[in-house]
């Protein structure tokens, strides 16, 4: 336990380092969730409107 | 190979194959990353644990100024040979080197109020990363400001374009103005300055930053190509339901494009 009390204190830096590492975190991972929902929902909409789209080729 | 590709029918059948692998090896190569820089990386004689800012900071400052080189490049041929897909290329890559470039600011703050006292300084190198933050911000605006995608998509080119001379400032600022910015200790003649213990996962947080943009251009240049053949279907759809009812009473055929 004070292992892991003496490593998340990251020798008195542990406000500037977690804060780094989150806030990497929360933009990156934010983008990505972002991109993949707005993704995921393009691919649906495409599903739902395709089949009702009279053939023109 | 990228010619080849420039087909938009051939990118998503491509692009659709290679992106759960591309998924799968950015989310592995930066576990590992993560792993190496959070607790197999030693600490600094001089800056102790605070140099583990530098594993996130250093490759988003990597992936801010190659992102914006992509942008640029992709701008040039979108507006050189009127390519489609290098103008979505462009337009997916910006918000992605903003949020890099908005990481680098942040852990830059962040590792400069321990180390030299004070969050942010205005020096030239600071400050022109400040500014290739606002070059991605008007770029994204400036797509967005027309009704006409297609001349917003040549504003923002020629921005993205003019912008370019910003990426050698940022480069050399270091060594061109006085700073309370380091030096480059990686990319530098006569080889890195920094020892192997810190380079081996600051090269591997890169080459994982690297891998996410690759997944997530490939995920947002397909989510604007659906869009696109959404908007398309559903012109045509709305054009054919009209002219079905329309022919019948013998109007004219609505414009379709």
């Amino acid at each position: 336990m004070d292992a892991l009390a003496t490593y998340v204190s990251m020798g008195g830096y542990a406000g500037f380092v977690w804060s780094a590492y989150g806030i990497a975190a929360a933009v990156l991972g934010g983008l990505a969730l972002q991109s993949w929902r707005r993704y995921r929902a393009s691919q649906g909409a495409l599903r739902n409107v395709e089949p009702r789209v009279p053939e023109r080729r | 190979m990228l010619s080849h590709l420039a087909n938009p029918a051939r990118f998503m059948r491509i692009s659709g194959v290679a992106l759960p692998w591309l998924g799968g090896v950015s989310l592995v190569v930066l576990v590992l990353g993560l792993f190496w820089s959070l607790i197999l990386a030693p600490p600094d004689y001089q800056q102790g644990e605070s140099v583990r800012i530098m594993f996130i900071h250093v490759p988003s400052a990597w992936m801010a100024l190659s992102v914006y080189l992509f942008v640029a490049v992709a701008s040039a041929v979108a507006l050189i040979w009127r390519h489609p897909l290098a103008e979505i290329a462009a337009q997916s890559a910006a918000p992605i080197g903003a949020a890099f470039t908005f990481v680098c600011l942040a852990t830059g703050s962040l590792w400069g109020r321990p180390m030299w006292g004070t969050w942010w300084v205005w020096d030239a190198r600071l400050t022109s990363v400040l500014v290739l933050f606002f070059l991605y911000l008007g770029y994204i605006a400036l797509v967005n400001a027309f009704d006409d995608a297609s001349r917003g998509g040549r504003a923002g080119s020629l921005l993205a374009l003019v912008g370019i001379v910003n990426l050698p400032i940022i480069k050399f600022s270091v060594d061109w103005w006085n700073t309370l910015h380091q030096p480059a200790s990686v990319l530098r003649l006569g080889g890195p300055t920094i020892d192997v213990t810190m380079l081996a996962p600051l090269l591997v947080m890169a080459l994982g930053f690297t891998l996410l943009f690759g997944w997530l251009l490939l995920v947002r240049m397909r989510t604007a190509l659906t869009e696109r053949r959404l908007r398309a279907l559903r012109i045509y759809g709305e054009a054919a339901a009209g002219n079905a009812s329309e022919a019948s009473s013998g109007a004219a055929r609505p414009a379709w494009r």
